[in-house]
């Protein structure tokens, strides 16, 4: 675990109750410790602090002292120290812990303030509310109604802005709501690395806008969205798709890359709408890439497998229920004794890994993996494309990272040593094997979606989505993750643990559970030493850090990035 | 009636005084700066405290004790602002002295820099000034040929250098800190203090001097006379000269300079300016730039103050009120940027106060939410009152969104923009009452509407 240096402790009071934090805390973080909400729009506990919206104004005092012997004054109607107040409220965002400190945000004066920032926030918004797609999330919604007056006095005209900029592919802008906080400014430049946003125009007509030849087209544009605290950055692909107050939200894993940026899946009668991050200090933050956020579409692909399949594409279908497709891949495995193989994939799950293993033993089977490597951003999208190569290894399906393509199966195949594959949602061929080499063995494939391997196959079993079934990822810092079912699988689909479970015991080995999540794991923590004592169940939401010292020495693709030090 | 002790403005109108480095030389130009940097640069800082120097740029904050609070332990270089985005509305000493005297300013900041070990400043100069940016160009280029600015000031061995900025026409860029964004070539919204306090945190994240223009060249006539001898000038607790602004309704507008707190607004007002215009009397006055709390003829004020060490009884009108930051402060208004606004009896005070909240609704930086929203707002409301659609609520409206700006922005804009609103309302409420939408939408013959 990333341990955080210890900073001293000191004493604030807040509304009467004493608190330790560290020394340097904001109030607001402070507040937060005591159940004490202070309203807030710019700030942002990931972002650097302007103080520009004022909400968060609070009083603040120090402890009255006697100028002469320093000894504290006391009050001798509480029998507390007394406050010297100040006259000025203070932003909380801005004004760190101190020792002595005391804050104040239920009196008159706080009230009155978040009153007048509440009412000059709202008189040139627009009421937009039924047709915005932030209603139900949005902040100041939620705050107008927790600290506003309830009422208007505003009868001038309000302002008039553009009302759909489009500042990128990605996210549209409605100028009329935007609070002029400037998150998406500070997040573009401090996180994303990409200055493209900032404001034009002068006050109340200030306007938010990309400088002048540039868009935002980074690949963290979303975040924007996300940070925004009103309904001025829309993501143009939810944008009056569904209201949210609708919508279930399912904690999962962004399985585009290794980094594992822990996520909310935001489901609706088994159609999944948007993704957007789940903050995790120790991954992601509260960021995620925009290439995760698109992963759901493959859902409902047109390419979806959703049928049992027993013999080659187009060829004659040898029956088509899950009975008769193991009953075939018995068989397949029957006729090729010794001659099978195992390609196992990092886009599996943990368990699943863990079964392929346990399937190779039972069939005496190597195992190779595929890898998929890409260029690492040096923020959430590291440079091993699959989300999850050390979970293969820490389960023991391989002990080696995939090389760059299947070489060696190539050459055991065409020397006859292998005749047989189980392929676990790869596709082989875009792995470097040839269709010619294709044709001369039998293929058991397990995926989610049609491919040249899956057109090839003799027994084609549907599996489902990583949206659509429970398990764990081993991400780049070896932290174990889980991932939760958000939807259904579709018709015809078949669990992959249940089906690869049953795949062992047609090898002939006696199984004593059913290839669901608690059932593998009391296997799991039995056979591996790395997650001995673990269960699915007491893995934390928020991962587990494993022991990475057995596997220092394999050479990782991963460079630095958000929260990660490639161990050199 | 006081004379004028003309100091800063001594030969500012001055026939055949010309703005060239000769002409300067001629009069004694440079010789300050050539004694000054024979001495120890903490001596002249300790003159300069001495002195009890306020700021002239409208805080009136104490110069030397700016000078004391800059970080001198990091081992950053130090930088200094020179302040010359003067656009406080009724504001223009700045402009008279960086037309007429430029190298006043140039002496008084060099002398500044040696006193306080800066090896760079600036000139911050706002965008309507060009003719004052070419000036000060011409004048660095003259005073650097001569060896006053440069690697070997005066043979003294020391060595600054001085760049004229010149600023794209935002009256926030005269805040220090909006000031220090834009010489970073950012827009200039202010920062918030704590942490970036300029004397720790300013330029580059260096400690930074931003004096104002006239507060600089008070500075080249402290190390010529000493602190001692300058701080016997003006009162106590307000030293000094300073050169009042007048414009408005009085007959003889200009710039006036005067020993701090011996003149009263009265004197300046009729015997300096000569009253107001035949057949009018005086209404009202804004005494240190449009930012600052209007005064009302006819008010009186009473209380105690402190002379020295002993309370004192005043009893003022406000003719009485001695011109000086604290007897202004007293009455409740501010000594600010000088700028002296006459009004007399003619004016509307609704289209006044609609006039001033135009220019701070335009001049708003945006950045945060009290002054960005409500001065737009208050805005809004005075000019649908001038246009005739005044409602009987609309003063304590008015005063209401005023006091929900003040103390509560990032910067003193806040208070700027909310001050002439609260002490306009206060003052002249049967102005802002129901009685102000009958007379809209009148305007007597030839006069033009303000807003």
């Amino acid at each position: 675990m990333i341990q955080t240096p210890k900073a001293e402790l000191i004493t604030v009071t807040i509304d009467g109750r004493e608190v330790a934090v560290p020394k340097g805390t904001n109030m607001i973080e402070t507040a937060l410790k005591v159940g004490v909400d202070v309203p807030h729009y710019c700030y942002h506990p990931k972002l650097s602090v302007v103080g520009n919206c004022r909400m968060c104004l609070v009083e603040m005092g120090q402890g009255a002292v006697d100028p002469a012997t320093k000894a504290p004054i006391m009050d001798p109607a509480t029998g507390k120290q007394r406050v010297n107040w100040s006259p000025r409220p203070a932003i909380a965002c801005a004004t760190s812990a101190s020792p002595g400190l005391y804050i104040r945000t239920t009196s008159a004066l706080v009230k009155d303030c978040r009153e007048g920032v509440m009412e000059f926030l709202l008189i040139n918004h627009p009421l937009d509310c039924p047709i915005c797609d932030q209603a139900g999330e949005c902040k100041l919604q939620e705050q107008a109604t927790d600290y506003g007056r309830g009422y208007s006095r505003y009868i001038e005209p309000k302002n008039v802005k553009p009302k759909h900029t489009s500042l990128g592919s990605r996210v549209m802008l409605d100028d009329e709501r935007c609070i002029l906080c400037s998150r998406c400014i500070r997040f573009c430049k401090e996180v994303a690395r990409d200055d493209v946003l900032g404001f034009i125009d002068r006050g109340s007509h200030s306007t938010l806008t990309c400088y002048p030849g540039k868009k935002l087209e980074n690949n963290y544009s979303l975040n924007t969205v996300d940070i925004c605290p009103v309904g001025a950055l829309t993501s143009t692909d939810f944008r009056f798709k569904m209201r949210v107050w609708f919508l279930k939200q399912t904690d999962s894993i962004d399985a585009e890359s290794s980094a594992g940026a822990n996520t909310i899946v935001w489901s609706r009668e088994g159609v999944i709408y948007r993704i957007t991050p789940r903050q995790n200090d120790a991954v992601n933050d509260t960021w995620m890439a925009d290439s995760g956020r698109v992963l759901y579409k493959a859902v409902r692909a047109e390419n979806r497998l959703t049928e049992i399949r027993i013999g080659r594409a187009g060829g004659k279908a040898g029956g088509s229920g899950v009975d008769a497709a193991i009953h075939a891949a018995a068989e397949v495995f029957k006729r090729n004794p010794g001659a099978v193989a195992i390609v196992g994939s990092g886009r599996s799950s943990v368990e699943e890994q863990f079964l392929a293993r346990k399937l190779g033993e039972a069939l005496n089977a190597p195992a190779w993996l595929v890898s998929r490597l890409g260029k690492g951003d040096g923020i959430l999208v590291s440079a091993d494309r699959n989300p999850n190569v050390r979970g293969a290894i820490v389960t023991g399906l391989v002990s080696s990272l995939p090389g760059q393509n299947l070489a060696e199966l190539a050459a055991a195949i065409d020397a006859g040593r292998v005749k047989a594959v189980v392929c676990l949602g790869e596709d082989l061929t875009e792995a470097g094997l040839t269709d010619a080499q294709l044709a001369k063995i039998s293929i058991v494939y397990l995926g989610t979606h049609r491919n040249a391997t899956s057109d090839a196959a003799d027994v084609l079993l549907p599996t489902l989505s990583v949206f659509e079934k429970g398990g764990t990822f081993v991400n780049q810092q070896f932290r174990i993750q889980k991932f939760s079912p958000a939807v259904p699988g579709p018709a015809g689909a078949t669990n992959d643990l249940a089906v690869m479970n049953r795949l062992i015991e047609a090898v002939g080995i006696r199984r004593s559970q059913t290839g669901d999540l608690a059932g593998v794991w009391s296997e799991i923590s039995a056979a591996v030493r790395a997650l001995a004592g673990v269960s699915y169940a007491n893995i934390p939401d928020m991962g587990l850090s494993l022991d990475a010292a057995l596997w220092a020495a394999l050479p990782f693709v991963e460079g630095e990035s958000l929260h990660h030090k490639p161990v050199k | 009636m006081p004379e004028q002790r003309r100091i800063i403005f001594q030969h500012i109108g001055e026939p055949g005084y010309s703005n060239d480095l000769a002409c300067y030389l001629r009069n004694g130009g440079y010789e300050t700066l050539r004694q000054a940097v024979k001495r120890k640069p903490g001596e002249l800082v300790e003159e300069v405290k001495l002195s009890g120097l306020r700021g002239r740029g409208g805080a009136g904050f104490s110069c030397g004790l700016k000078w004391s609070l800059v970080d001198r332990k990091s081992g950053k270089p130090i930088y200094l602002i020179a302040n010359a985005d003067e656009s406080e509305p009724g504001t223009f000493k700045d402009r008279c002295i960086i037309h007429q005297d430029p190298h006043q300013i140039l002496e008084g900041m060099m002398i500044t820099c040696f006193a306080n070990n800066v090896k760079q400043a600036y000139i911050y100069i706002r965008g309507e000034f060009p003719d004052g940016a070419r000036i000060l160009e011409k004048a660095i280029a003259e005073a650097r040929a001569a060896n006053f600015i440069g690697p070997d000031i005066a043979g003294s061995g020391y060595g600054c250098e001085v760049y004229v900025h010149r600023g794209a026409g935002a009256y926030i860029c005269g805040e220090e800190t909006g000031m220090i964004e834009s010489l970073e070539g950012k827009r200039p919204y202010p920062r918030i203090k704590p942490p970036y306090y300029p004397a720790v945190l300013g330029l580059y994240q260096c400690p930074t001097i931003v004096n104002n223009v006239e507060t600089l060249c008070h500075v080249k006539h402290i190390a010529a006379m000493g602190g001692g001898a300058y701080s016997r000038i003006g009162t106590p607790g307000n030293t000094g000269t300073r050169v009042y602004c007048v414009s408005g309704h009085v007959q003889r507008p200009g710039c006036y300079e005067f020993e701090v707190g011996k003149i009263t607004v009265g004197q300046l007002l009729s015997d300096v300016c000569g009253g107001p215009p035949p057949g009018r009397k005086f209404k009202a006055v804004i005494p240190g730039g449009s930012s600052a709390k209007i005064l009302k003829f006819g008010e009186r004020f009473k209380g105690k103050r402190k002379v020295g060490v002993a309370l004192e009884e005043y009893d003022w009108a406000l003719e009485d009120v001695p011109l000086d930051f604290d007897s202004l402060a007293l009455v409740g208004s501010m000594g600010g940027s000088g700028g002296v606004i006459v009004m007399d009896d003619s004016v509307d005070m609704v289209e006044a106060l609609g006039n001033i909240n135009a220019f701070y609704a335009h001049e708003s930086c945006g950045q945060c939410t009290p002054c960005r929203e409500g001065s737009i707002w208050m805005k809004r409301i005075t000019e649908r009152m001038v246009r005739g659609g005044a409602r009987p609520e609309d003063g304590a409206l008015l005063k209401n969104i005023a006091d929900q700006i003040a103390g509560r922005t990032i910067c003193a804009f806040g208070e700027a923009c909310a001050w002439p609103t609260q002490s306009f309302v206060q003052k002249f409420g049967d102005e802002f009452g129901a009685g102000a939408s009958a007379k809209a939408g009148v305007l007597p013959a030839g006069k033009i509407r303000l807003i």
